[in-house]
């Protein structure tokens, strides 16, 4: 197992700001926060960087994290806490159990996921300590939320299923009804698929036919790797590109037969977070990301960013910072979070994912924000996205019931 | 004038400096003008308070946002964002006369009762600026936490309130050292701060929490909250922003930003007398002198509201430039 751990020194540094001396440095209690990493995560491999893909990852997301802990550092002194942020890299995601306990016995807490599905549910179910608390930052899996979802598992990134709706939403308000859907035959495009179908379903979308794509150039695949023949058959108003990695999506818009608007992996794509936004505090977050991390910001900072938020929110509510109780705290609906996207962000206590706005966005433009005006949700508007209470197989809220 | 010199006598009890801020403003005549920030336009809208016809647009810097008028009524500072400058209007030609070199991003501000110093809250860089107008030049910045927004200068000179939309806290900073005296929690994402007339309390509206602390001066702790419900609008979209209080003491009148509305509320027992809807995200307001009317300015309908505070009702709905963002009353 390659580790690696280091403490941020410049923690410590914090604490002297804004003319407020301490006593000592002694009383000043530290509160770990461990990222976990996958060092083969092909989400990060660099020509995939590089390519700067739609609500893509542009890199790690250590820098997020960073920005999150500084700006957290009243609400920490406030209460006589420093976080102090520890980063670890597994080579094989079944090395996660291991590392889990260990830092656990440290005395870590919170532990933020940058980890692909599968790794997320090793992580989740390996923990023995009743108060850690998992923030899955970037894997979008249903299935997470779902039958997979577990009781110290909280969701900060949506689910595909936010975002499927989110888009469908759109296409739906815009009247584009009629979509041609290309996806390619992996797994997780076969989910993505799903999920768009479901969303599809519940907004009134019409899938019009359903294409396998396959990135590639040989002739005798070509009705799975031509644009041309993919998209020249069919009658429809839009093009969805159900791509989770974004690289076959990136080709499409300007390339399909139709002169038709390409939405999904490519062209209009939802997102959860996007450097383009201006409202909501969004430009002064952009910009402080911008100054540290040396690249605009994506969905996977904003979701690092985000959990630390989480956390400080949390340390800031408690009168003494207390592991056993934060959880319920946080699941209860009092607990608000501000995203600098609007709405006062909470979770749902059904799946404990974070309630969000998403966002279509365009390359370098937020087109607009769901839920769309006229999308009505009879108790929060934000539950028209993703899993309503009752939907979907997750059975923990009774568990979280008990725990108080 | 019976009214102005009672409020001077409760005045005179709180703190001598007091006295000096009920007279000054009285000695001048007024303009007569309404002004409103266009954040979009570049501009500072003015129109005729009565009528409320427009007079003329004053070119700004970029981003015109928070306005404040001088105690004599001469002068209209407003801090332009994306300038990195206060404004400084003449009232007399209408005009920009000076350019303050602020610092980064200058979101609200507030200036000592002695008028010699300006206290800038810096968007971007989580600072305080302190810039001597006497000096015309920047003495001190004072690290706060980030997106700091509200700022208030305490009447006798004492003390600077800044809310930090990041932090969730009111920071008091001690004006003779210049450093931090206490960190206040409150909601999330505080925007603005009002004094009640007897200066025991201190409101602050909590944008995203949706609710107004009210904190005891004396003690620097939360002594309650306010929460609303208008009717027909949904939790998540009450956004407490602008408050203007009544110089009587009794009333308050809170912007609801996203929820559309304008909240009354008796200030003494804080029961919310009434809701008045009014534009798309009511954000900034003011009131007129002799508190008749109320003037609210709607973010994402362009526009501004006049309200008759006597039947709390819009009585008129003036087109108002690209995102109106502040409005100050001058009659």
């Amino acid at each position: 197992m390659r580790f690696i751990r280091f403490l941020l020194g410049s923690c410590i540094l914090y604490l002297s700001v804004g003319g407020i001396s301490f006593a000592t440095a002694t009383e000043i209690q530290s509160v770990q926060i461990a990222l976990i990493e996958y060092e083969d995560d092909p989400r990060y491999k660099a020509n995939i960087i590089d390519a700067r893909y739609q609500a893509q990852p542009w890199g790690r997301l250590e820098e997020a994290v960073k920005l999150a802990i500084k700006e957290s550092r009243f609400a920490a002194q406030k209460k006589g806490l420093k976080f102090d942020l520890t980063r670890h890299e597994v080579a094989a995601l079944n090395e996660l159990p291991s590392l889990i306990n260990e830092l656990e016995a440290q005395g870590t807490y919170f532990f933020l996921l940058d980890l692909p599905g599968e790794g997320v549910q090793y992580v989740a179910s390996a923990a023995q300590h009743p108060s850690s608390l998992f923030f899955n930052l970037s894997a979008l899996d249903n299935n997470l939320r779902s039958e997979y979802c577990h009781s110290n598992l909280l969701h900060i990134a949506p689910s595909r299923k936010m975002l499927t709706d989110a888009m469908a939403q759109y296409l739906v308000s815009k009247k584009w009804k009629e979509a041609l859907v290309l996806y390619s035959d992996n797994e997780e495009d076969k989910r993505y698929l799903s999920s768009l179908q479901r969303s599809a379903k519940k907004f009134g979308l019409d899938i019009v036919s359903e294409k396998v794509f396959k990135l590639g150039n040989d002739p005798r695949d070509r009705y799975r790797n031509n644009i041309s023949l993919l998209t020249a058959k069919d009658d429809y108003d839009v093009v969805f590109v159900a791509d989770s990695k974004g690289e076959f999506a990136v080709d499409i818009p300007y390339s399909i037969v139709k002169p038709r608007p390409v939405v999904g992996a490519a062209g209009l794509v939802a997102d959860w977070w996007h450097w383009a936004w201006d409202r909501n505090g969004a430009p002064q977050v952009n910009k402080r990301f911008l100054k540290k991390g040396k690249r605009q910001m994506t969905g996977y900072d904003w979701s690092a960013w985000m959990a630390v938020k989480v956390i400080a929110e949390g340390v800031l509510r408690q009168d003494v910072f207390d592991p056993k109780n934060f959880q319920p705290m946080l699941l209860s609906s009092e607990f608000k979070v501000d995203g600098a996207k609007g709405y006062p962000l909470t979770f749902k206590p059904w799946d404990q994912q974070l309630r969000q706005p998403i966002f279509l966005t365009s390359l370098n433009r937020v087109i607009n924000r769901a839920p769309l005006e006229g999308f009505l949700h009879p108790v929060n508007n934000l539950d028209v996205l993703g899993n309503d209470q009752g939907e979907g197989q997750c059975k923990i809220s009774k568990e979280i019931g008990k725990k108080k | 004038m019976s009214k102005f010199f009672k409020e001077c006598e409760s005045g005179l009890k709180a703190t001598a400096l007091a006295l000096s801020l009920c007279v000054i403003p009285q000695a001048e005549a007024s303009s007569g003008y309404v002004f409103v920030s266009s954040e979009k336009d570049d501009v500072v809208t003015v129109f005729n308070a009565e009528g409320m016809n427009k007079v003329t647009e004053i070119n700004t810097s970029e981003r015109p946002r928070a306005m404040k008028l001088s105690l004599d009524g001469s002068l209209l500072y407003v801090a332009c964002g994306d300038d990195d400058a206060i404004d400084v209007i003449d009232v007399s030609t209408l005009k920009v006369k000076q350019s303050i070199d602020i610092g980064e991003d200058p979101d609200r501000f507030d200036i000592s009762p002695d008028e010699k110093f300006l206290y800038a809250s810096n968007e971007d860089d989580g600072l305080v600026t302190v810039y001597s107008l006497e000096e015309n030049k920047k003495i001190a910045e004072i690290e706060v936490g980030e997106e700091p927004e509200g700022v208030l200068v305490s009447p006798d000179n004492r003390l600077v309130y800044v809310t930090s939309e990041v932090a969730n806290m009111v920071h008091v900073i001690d004006i003779e050292s210049k450093e931090i005296i206490e960190n206040i929690v409150v909601g999330n994402r505080p925007r603005r701060m009002e004094l009640t007339r007897d200066l025991t309390e201190l409101w602050v509206s909590n944008e995203v929490g949706g609710t107004i602390t009210i904190l005891d001066t004396a003690t620097f702790t939360q002594t309650a909250e306010l929460k609303f419900a208008p009717k027909g609008m949904r939790a998540e979209s009450i956004s407490p922003v602008g408050m203007a209080m009544t110089k009587d003491g009794s009333r308050a009148y809170v912007t609801l930003g996203g929820a559309n509305h304008v909240a009354v509320v008796d200030t003494k027992t804080h029961k919310i007398i009434d809701y008045i809807l009014v534009g798309k995200r009511a954000w900034g307001v003011s009131l007129n002198s002799d508190e008749t009317r109320l003037y609210v300015t709607n973010g994402k309908s362009d526009d501004l509201a006049v309200i008759d505070t006597a039947r709390l009702k819009v009585i008129k709905s003036v087109p108002a430039g690209r995102v109106p963002h502040d409005v100050v009353v001058d009659d």
